[in-house]
């Protein structure tokens, strides 16, 4: 008998200390020590970040992620699309975080019952089944302090005992019969600043990630329209399967019916150069001295093109050279931490006011004998700017058809720093 | 972003409690459980057991309790059974066959749920007796009006295949399944075609997904329905299918090309394998060729902002890509900028990437880049990048001069590994701009004494050969590193020895001494065949024909290619069709590392059809791929031209090897020439046995000049010689086509050699007689050719003293004085092997003085030293000793103790292994005893084979 083993095989979950603490299999029982392979590689990556994400042994294909400090090994054992694995697995992880309000050991631990029954039903001999929140949740019912006690009084249980709804639909995002009070939805238009600055303050590389996040409570079947004022912006988008892609080609409207609760509408990327605002500079003097052991720090932080609003939520960390022993720093604003054994300084900022720029700076101090470091330490800026999107994204209205209700409607626009990096 | 309650944890009623329980006795306690007759109790011992079941403990033992579980109209309790047997259904197959009666009265369950779970989990009990019970109820479910029911039908009518197709192909179950594809489900619609998916993989002669232009539009449509799982399966399948023409492909393309905004990346991706293999299809001058160009190159670069992971696997095909389609990202080099945060698998593919794309239009950005990254902290991605900044010089040639000297700023920096890739890739430098960097070398020769590493210092040598005649101290600069020659790694050994030829061609007046010391260190102290042979081809060259060896080494060499390291275009064009598989992630077909990966088909790109052509047109018929334009990556290996050509190790040559094709029938000549004098005249070609690698080892005595290297004395003295065993049959005629050679070894003043008679017992004349040993444990090898002066008639024999020395490639043996022989002729090559005495090893100059004999056999361990019998030798002192004598066994001393003689003796090997011997010969005993010390106590044995042989004959 010949076993075509396809797609995924079983899924070891590995906290950060290289325990296993959850196995699953959905064909035959593989074998924990097929993880040492793992461990091996994990080993070799010294840093858990740098561990590939794709390993081959001699029998199977182990692909992972790392996610909430948990690696999430799966095997696999023929050629299998590895993104396919991958996406499939964040996917898990996402169910996890849904379900448990975070993606943890503990929380997994703790919930290992509806985790095996969750695992089972998101794959079946391999192939993904129900992977959307909405489903799921409807044929496993997410724990809840009230149900837990309830159940224990009652008897009753947290598996939901009808089909979930939206399987019979051609919507299976979304369940029938939803019913609220209240009727409101919520978009979130994020952005998020990636750049790369580089020593003398020019933009080597700078990109927005937009995405908007959406909460949607609507009760029946509402159909949305939503469109915007300068679609055109948006040239490189992902959608839910929710919108009608077509509507979007002909006429720009994001049209769809909406899954129940939270979700993702669309993620979009804005690259051209001239729309890429920076909003912060940082002016920075960091220098070590051949023979003295030390050297000095001097970083001030200002506005730049913040489109009159106020930059909050300033973090900034530092990965010194493994050559820095300690830091004596003053911070004319907010305060500042350094890990002697990481060698990541921590600034927290906070708010940047125009009038009085933060500024930290002081001394370095290296470890006696050791090399004046040869490599300059990248800053890690983090900030937010609330009430803007920074590519100027705006929605223009959200229109309801298929329901006769008035819905509470809100968009909220807010900009961060992503990977927004300063070469010194 | 999800945004949920965050505060469900702080309950004590979680299912850690379930692991608490972990004592021994703890199955029987579950037992127990499981039987009780409350079903709360039951339920709580279920989990127990799924708990334990997470954390791979087995509790297979506990499947009857469990399965009695199963009969229960709680749900929850009846789900969790499921889960328990799911687990265990696969390995416990015939208790599993137990619970079939609930199963299939399950599966007609008003519950849609209990009716999927039961038809699910029937599908995973892999025994055939299972399947007979299967099928009623699958094809129930498959028609079953809720979809989720028909959906894990789907699954399961792909389990059953796999434990007995034929079954499912009688039931008709395939063609239920080909219905479900156009079900109302989006669900069940991906099901369906994942389970085709599978079943036509793993039987690629069913012929199940015949893909037609009918089910094609049935997949299309079925795109636009099913969930991103199944349409991923889908786009797979699309991959697969050939259309008739560009018309059709266009068609598809343009259904195909909104998936590329989908969330999921991998739909992203399996979408982007379907468009660039149809894309071959399409003409260039087409517009919607360039519509589709644009279209492809953002969801690429999107799902670079993914997760690390998703990069990574997305880098690797986009690495594939730009191979084939540059002008896709040709605009994004931006976003491949490395960030220092990136893990470092997806900053190495990043700064891959980065050099592909790189151009005159970006140069700028990317050395600036790149010189950035040479600074960060991680050595292997420092050396990448060091090395990227060559690559660059040699891809944009506007470039070069810039990327020159920001390698020269790195070597400034001293950082040591920085330093050392630079030489590296300023030798490539050189090789692809000749005569026009070469002021840098000043600044090269200075970190001489810095290069750890074998690449580096190769490439260092090799630039000191190349440029000799600039570099005043080329000689001496060269001699230092010929100190630790057996110390260098082969690659070192190799370049060193064609720089120290080079150098000689070009000053020859004072390098004469130099250039034979390592011809010498190359063909007679090293045991690495490539280097010999290298060695002998030099020799023979500089010999012979010292202008025709200049033509030779000092050719002008083909500049090396524009881009280093691309992928083969035919292996390019496979792995294209393999876009998001885990071939692109090693850039490999998967036929070279899937296990068992059954029906595995070469895939290859579509030839371009136009629909307004008749397919017979000639012009379009085998078009292929555009394999044909491309340059040639590299020209063939192994074979002794190439390697004679390709002297300079390096990166691939560009060009078809036949650029430099007058040098190289001159190398032909010569080679010929050589084999001959090598062969001894006898003519012919030679054929190398093939149990050694290197030709006819002509060991040249050291110190010998370059000309009387092939003046071959075989002066045979007549002196008293050691013992001389009578000739045995070595090779009988039967197993050689009639060649029989008996023979024997001696050794008279000094000189070894193998006495052997052919004798031809077949009917032909034989000719054209060479030898040739194989490596062994002292380095036996011909001193000469074997000369067999003429052909042998039938039933002729020949007698010949075939001359040995002891410096050919040495490997230890077993038995430790083994011969592995090959001879040829002109009939075939023959192998025999034979055992040698040791004696024809003993040195002249075996005698040890005295004191030495004393303090040596002291500080020898007692562990070492073995003790014989030798029986039956009525021979006295004195006898014994003369007679060992003549076989250089050197009494050197001999004492009387209590009536008994004493002999302390020595010998030395060929390689310089000293064996000291106590002899005890008592005067009424025909027994001696031999007492053997040495270093090497493994020649030992065969010692004392010697002494026995001597004494007795």
């Amino acid at each position: 008998m010949c076993f075509q083993q396809k797609m995924i095989h079983s899924l070891f979950l590995i906290n950060c200390s290289g325990d296993i603490f959850l196995e699953k299999h959905w064909k035959s029982v593989v074998s924990q020590s097929v993880c040492d392979y793992f461990f091996e590689a994990q080993e070799k990556a010294i840093d858990v970040e740098n561990v590939p994400p794709v390993i081959s042994t001699p029998h199977h294909y182990l692909i992972s992620i790392y996610r909430d400090k948990i690696f999430f090994v799966s095997v696999i054992q023929t050629e299998v699309p590895p993104l396919f694995v991958i996406e499939f697995l964040h996917r898990v992880a996402d169910t996890f975080q849904d379900y448990f309000g975070e993606c943890s050991e503990t929380a997994i631990k703790d919930n290992v019952v509806i985790v095996y029954e969750l695992l089972e039903e998101m794959l079946d001999n391999g192939f993904p089944l129900a992977t959307e929140s909405n489903i799921l949740k409807e044929l496993i019912k997410p724990p809840t302090i009230l149900r837990s006690v309830v159940n224990s009084i009652t008897g009753s249980s947290n598996v939901g005992d009808t089909l979930p709804t939206g399987q019979l639909s051609n919507i299976p995002w979304r369940r029938a019969g939803v019913k609220y009070t209240n009727n409101e939805a919520y978009f979130d238009v994020i952005e998020e600043i990636d750049a790369i600055i580089d020593k003398s303050g020019s933009t080597v590389f700078a990109e927005i990630q937009g995405v908007i996040d959406s909460c949607i409570k609507l009760s029946g079947m509402p159909d949305l329209s939503l469109s915007f004022m300068n679609p055109r912006l948006l040239d490189d988008v992902s959608f839910h399967p929710c919108i009608r892609f077509k509507r979007w080609e002909s006429e720009r409207v994001l049209s769809f019916i909406p899954p129940d609760g939270n979700f993702r509408l669309i993620s979009y990327r804005v690259s051209s150069q001239n729309l890429v605002a920076i909003p912060v500079y940082v002016k920075h003097m960091i220098s070590f001295k051949e023979n003295t052991s030390s050297g000095r720090f001097d970083v001030t932080i200002g506005p730049k093109q913040n489109m009159g609003k106020t930059v909050e939520g300033v973090v900034m960390t530092v990965h010194m050279p493994k050559a820095v022993l300690n830091m004596n720093l003053t911070a004319t604003q907010g305060s500042y931490t350094f890990d002697p054994v990481t060698k990541v300084l921590t600034w927290d900022v906070g708010k940047i006011t125009p009038q009085k720029l933060p500024n930290l700076k002081g001394i370095v101090n290296l470890q006696s004998g050791a090399p004046k470091p040869e490599e300059n330490p990248s800053l890690n800026i983090q900030f937010k700017i609330q009430q803007l999107a920074i590519s100027g994204l705006k929605v223009n209205r959200l229109d309801m058809y298929g329901e006769k209700y008035k819905p509470f409607k809100g968009v909220k626009y807010i900009t961060k720093a992503g990977k927004f990096q300063v070469r010194t | 972003m999800r945004r949920g309650p965050c505060c469900w944890l702080e309950t004590t009623m979680t299912d850690s409690k379930y692991f608490t329980t972990t004592k021994k006795g703890e199955i029987f306690e579950l037992k127990a459980e499981l039987n009780s007759d409350k079903k709360e109790k039951k339920k709580e011992a279920v989990k127990k057991v799924i708990a334990s079941m997470t954390v791979g403990k087995d509790v297979s033992a506990l499947f009857p309790d469990v399965v009695n579980c199963m009969q229960t109209d709680n749900l929850e309790l009846k789900k969790l059974v499921y889960l328990y047997l799911m687990n265990y259904a696969k390995s416990q197959p015939d208790m599993a066959i137990m619970a079939v009666n609930t199963f299939v009265k399950d599966c007609e369950d008003p519950n849609p749920l209990i009716r999927a779970l039961a038809v699910r989990t029937m599908g995973c009990i892999r025994v055939d007796k299972i399947t007979e019970y299967l099928c009623e109820p699958l094809r129930k479910c498959l028609k079953d009006e809720d979809p989720y029911v028909r959906k894990t039908a789907a699954v399961c009518v792909a389990k059953l295949h796999d434990i007995n197709a034929q079954l499912v192909e009688d039931q008709g179950f395939l063609d239920t399944l080909k219905d479900l594809i156009s079900d109302s489900n989006p669900m069940v619609v991906a099901n369906a075609v994942a389970a085709l998916s599978e079943i036509a993989e793993s039987h690629p002669s069913s012929n199940l997904l015949d893909l037609n232009p009918q089910s094609i539009n049935k997949l299309l449509t079925a795109l636009n329905e099913c969930t991103e799982w199944g349409q991923i399966f889908i786009l797979d399948c699309l991959a697969n299918y050939m259309p008739k023409d560009d018309r059709e492909a266009q068609s598809i393309c343009e259904r195909v090309t909104p998936r590329l905004s989908h969330a999921n990346s991998a739909v992203v991706l399996s979408a982007v394998k379907v468009l660039m293999k149809f894309m071959e299809m399409l003409s260039k001058d087409l517009d919607y060729y360039g519509t589709l160009l644009k279209k492809l190159a953002p969801p690429l670069v999107t799902l670079l902002s993914a997760e690390p992971e998703l990069q990574y696997v997305a880098l690797r095909n986009i690495n594939l890509i730009v191979q084939k389609r540059p002008e896709i990202l040709k605009h994004e080099m931006k976003v491949f900028f490395v960030k220092y945060n990136d893990p470092i698998y997806v900053k190495l593919e990043k700064l891959d990437i980065m050099i592909r794309l790189a151009s005159q239009a970006n140069i700028a950005q990317v050395l600036a880049e790149l010189k950035e990254y040479a600074t960060e902290v991680d050595v292997d991605f420092v050396r990448k990048a060091v090395r990227a900044i060559g690559r660059c010089a040699i891809k944009v040639e506007q470039s070069a001069e810039r990327c020159v000297s920001t390698l020269l700023d790195l070597i400034q920096t001293k950082v040591n590994y920085v330093v050392q890739e630079a030489i590296v890739v300023i030798k490539d430098i050189f090789r692809k701009y000749p005569n026009k960097y070469e002021s840098v070398i000043a600044t090269l020769c200075e970190n001489l004494d810095s290069l750890d590493e074998p690449e580096a210092r190769a490439a260092m040598i090799w630039i000191v050969g190349e440029y000799a005649e600039r570099i005043d101290n080329a000689d001496e600069l060269l001699e230092s590193f010929l100190e630790g020659f057996h110390d260098e790694s082969t690659q070192v050994q190799l370049q060193l020895l064609t720089a120290i030829v080079k150098l000689f061609l070009k000053k020859p007046t004072e390098t004469q001494e130099l250039v034979q010391q390592v011809l010498s260190l190359a063909t007679q102290d090293s045991d690495n065949p490539d280097l010999r042979d290298r060695g002998y081809i030099y020799w023979r060259l500089l010999s012979t024909d010292p202008v025709a060896a200049k033509e030779v080494v000092l050719a002008e060499k083909p500049l090396i290619s524009e881009e280093t390291d691309l992928i083969e275009p035919t292996l390019l064009d496979e792995l294209i069709c393999y876009i998001g598989t885990l071939a692109s992630v090693y850039h490999k077909p998967p036929s070279a590392f899937v296990e068992g990966s059954r029906g595995v088909t070469h895939k290859s790109l579509l030839p371009r059809t136009g629909s307004n052509e008749s397919v017979e047109s000639p012009d379009t018929a085998p078009s292929g791929g555009p394999a044909a334009d491309q340059p040639s990556v590299i020209p063939t290996q192994g074979d002794l031209l190439g390697d004679l050509l390709n002297l300079d190790l390096g990166p691939p040559v560009s060009g078809p090897p036949m650029a430099t094709a007058p040098v190289q029938m001159g190398a032909v000549d010569l080679l010929g020439g050589g084999l001959d004098i090598l062969m001894g005249g006898t003519g012919g070609s030679f054929t190398p046995a093939p149990n050694t690698a290197a030709p006819t080892n002509v060991g040249a005595p050291l110190g010998t000049g370059l000309g009387d290297l092939f003046d071959l004395t075989g002066g045979v003295g007549t002196l008293s010689g050691s013992y001389v065993a009578p000739k045995t049959v070595w090779l009988p005629a039967m197993k050689a086509k009639g060649l029989e050679i008996s023979g024997t070894f001696s050794r008279q003043v000094g000189s070894i050699s193998m006495d052997l008679v052919l004798t031809n017992k077949a009917l032909q004349v034989m000719s054209d007689f060479a030898i040739q040993f194989n490596r062994n444990s002292f380095g036996l090898a011909p001193a000469a050719p074997l000369q067999v002066h003429a052909p042998l008639a039938p039933n002729q024999s020949v007698e010949i003293s075939l001359p040995l020395n002891t410096v050919g490639s040495v490997m230890k043996m077993d038995p430790l004085n083994n011969l592995q022989v090959a001879v040829k002729n002109n009939i075939d090559v023959f192998y025999f092997s034979t055992l040698y005495p040791l004696h024809i090893l003993f040195v002249e100059d075996g005698k040890m003085e005295r004191q030495m004999f004393l303090a040596t056999w002291k500080d020898i361990p007692n562990e070492n030293e073995t003790q014989f019998q030798i029986k039956d030798c009525s021979l006295n002192a004195d006898a014994v000793s003369s007679k060992l004598q003549g076989s250089n066994i050197f009494t050197v001393a001999k004492r009387n103790v209590e009536g008994q003689d004493m002999l302390y003796q020595s010998l030395k090997l060929t390689n310089g292994i000293w064996v000291l011997a106590e002899l005890r010969i008592q005067p009424s005993n025909p027994n001696l005893t031999l007492s053997l010390k040495c270093r090497a106590p493994e020649v030992s044995q065969y010692i004392y084979q010697a002494y026995e042989t001597i004494l007795k004959n």
